[in-house]
């Protein structure tokens, strides 16, 4: 071949490659192009799914509307008067349906690892993983009547510290939440309403394992999140999580929290708040300020 | 007695005549937090211009009548925010049927649409109940 055929063909075939090329990065732009308005993907909470600080809402994770995906990466730091935990991960929510997670927490007990004979800051590690679904409802778009955004969700959990929480009194160091999920944005008074129900096992959120002497079956728990929408960029609010009572040897309260979550753009918002943990194996009336930054599309 | 009771009923329905209907006043609160129809003239302006530079929804108002179609959301929002308008353009759904249009497009919409109510000094608590009004629309503009 002649090099100017040679080169008519390079040329040809150069310009279809970057004609696809643009193609593929638009079609990318769009399929990932955070269609969601501000602050409505929530937040990611202390287990990895998204929703508030403490529990997780119906909203499908990321800002992909049901065209489009979104993903986000997290990690939150809550630390007590004698204890502290961190929590990051990330999760990727598909067509505004369905939400995969994954997390991973460290819970450092300080001091009073030292205490138990553990060893100074004897940490516990956690990993999630979670799956949501989105089954009836649109929380932003549905304003004119009462259904809410109704997800299901499972998190599957993994301790790493068998013998010692078994040492504790609980059963396992693995277990399965299972919830349900409402949320509910009316717009008309600028407020967003969340309710869960939660079957657990799990003690202090599985960080001192599953089951336990005192009852080890599945308990239902009530978890509630209340949001004022401020402006666009900027939220406050209020949490409670009922937590089950299944070790003898260490009480166990409901968490509590006010938070501030401010949203500068679709890829960042930072959450500030202080949380009420109450009892912790043996120290009590546990309360921490809480840092949670995400980022994603 | 019954003359008594006469006046006393015709004083009554005088009276309620001369008050204001009960709740005009709380219908209107959002309205006038616009700047009654002239602010939400202003609004669509600015609103009209942000759609037309927005890269993800321009295309669909390039040609359109920009001062018709600016009127027509006037009288519309006016309307939703019961002030003294009426909308006389076709049905949301005739307007955007064959559209394709997308959630994502719609939520685009409405983000050019609180960036004009911001820029006019529109509390976010009447921009919030405007939205909650819009939003039902979703079911006829937006393409399942």
């Amino acid at each position: 071949m002649s090099k100017k055929r040679n080169a008519f063909h390079v040329a040809r075939w150069g310009s279809t490659g970057i004609a696809c090329t643009l193609a593929v990065a638009a079609m990318a732009d769009d399929l990932a192009g955070s269609g969601k308005l501000l602050l409505t993907g929530g937040v990611t909470q202390l287990e990895g799914s998204a929703g508030g600080g403490l529990t997780p809402w119906a909203v499908i994770g990321g800002y992909g509307t049901s065209d489009q995906i979104g993903a986000n990466v997290f990690y939150t730091n809550v630390r007590s008067q004698d204890y502290q935990l961190d929590s990051r991960g990330a999760l990727i929510g598909l067509y505004d349906r369905v939400e995969l997670s994954i997390a991973k927490q460290t819970f450092d007990t300080r001091d009073v690892g030292a205490a138990l004979g553990l060893g100074q800051h004897f940490k516990f590690n956690q990993d999630i993983v979670g799956v949501k679904v989105k089954v009836a409802g649109d929380a932003v778009l549905e304003q004119s009547d009462w259904l809410p955004q109704i997800a299901v969700g499972t998190q599957f959990k993994h301790n790493d510290k068998g013998a010692v929480v078994r040492a504790v009194g609980a059963k396992d160091s693995s277990g399965v939440d299972f919830y349900v999920t409402a949320t509910k944005l009316l717009l008309d008074q600028s407020l967003l309403l969340n309710g869960t129900l939660r079957a657990t096992r799990a003690n202090q959120l599985g960080i001192l394992g599953f089951g336990g002497d005192k009852k080890n079956g599945y308990s239902v728990e009530p978890e509630i999140s209340l949001a004022w929408l401020l402006r666009r960029d900027l939220a406050i609010g209020a949490e409670y999580r009922a937590k089950p009572n299944n070790l003898g040897i260490a009480k166990e309260d409901a968490f509590y929290d006010a938070f501030v979550a401010w949203a500068p753009n679709k890829h960042v918002s930072v959450t500030l708040a202080y949380a009420d943990l109450g009892n912790i194996v043996i120290k009590d009336k546990q309360h921490a300020p809480y840092l949670s930054v995400q980022a994603g599309f | 007695m019954k003359i008594r009771l006469k006046m006393a009923l015709a004083l009554a329905m005088c009276c309620n005549a001369l008050l204001p209907p009960a709740h005009a006043d709380d219908d209107l609160v959002v309205f006038h937090a616009f700047g009654d129809k002239a602010g939400l003239a202003r609004v669509m302006d600015d609103f009209m211009t942000n759609l037309l530079a927005d890269p993800r929804i321009g295309r669909f108002f390039a040609k359109v009548d920009q001062t018709h179609l600016k009127a027509e959301l006037t009288d519309q929002f006016c309307a939703i925010l019961n002030g003294p308008c009426a909308y006389s353009g076709k049905p949301m759904d005739e307007v955007h049927s064959g559209l394709h249009i997308t959630e994502a497009n719609f939520n685009a919409l409405v983000e050019d649409l609180q960036v004009a109510m911001d820029k006019n000094n529109v509390p976010f608590s009447a921009q919030n109940k405007l939205l909650a009004r819009l939003a039902p629309m979703h079911r006829v503009v937006v393409e399942d």
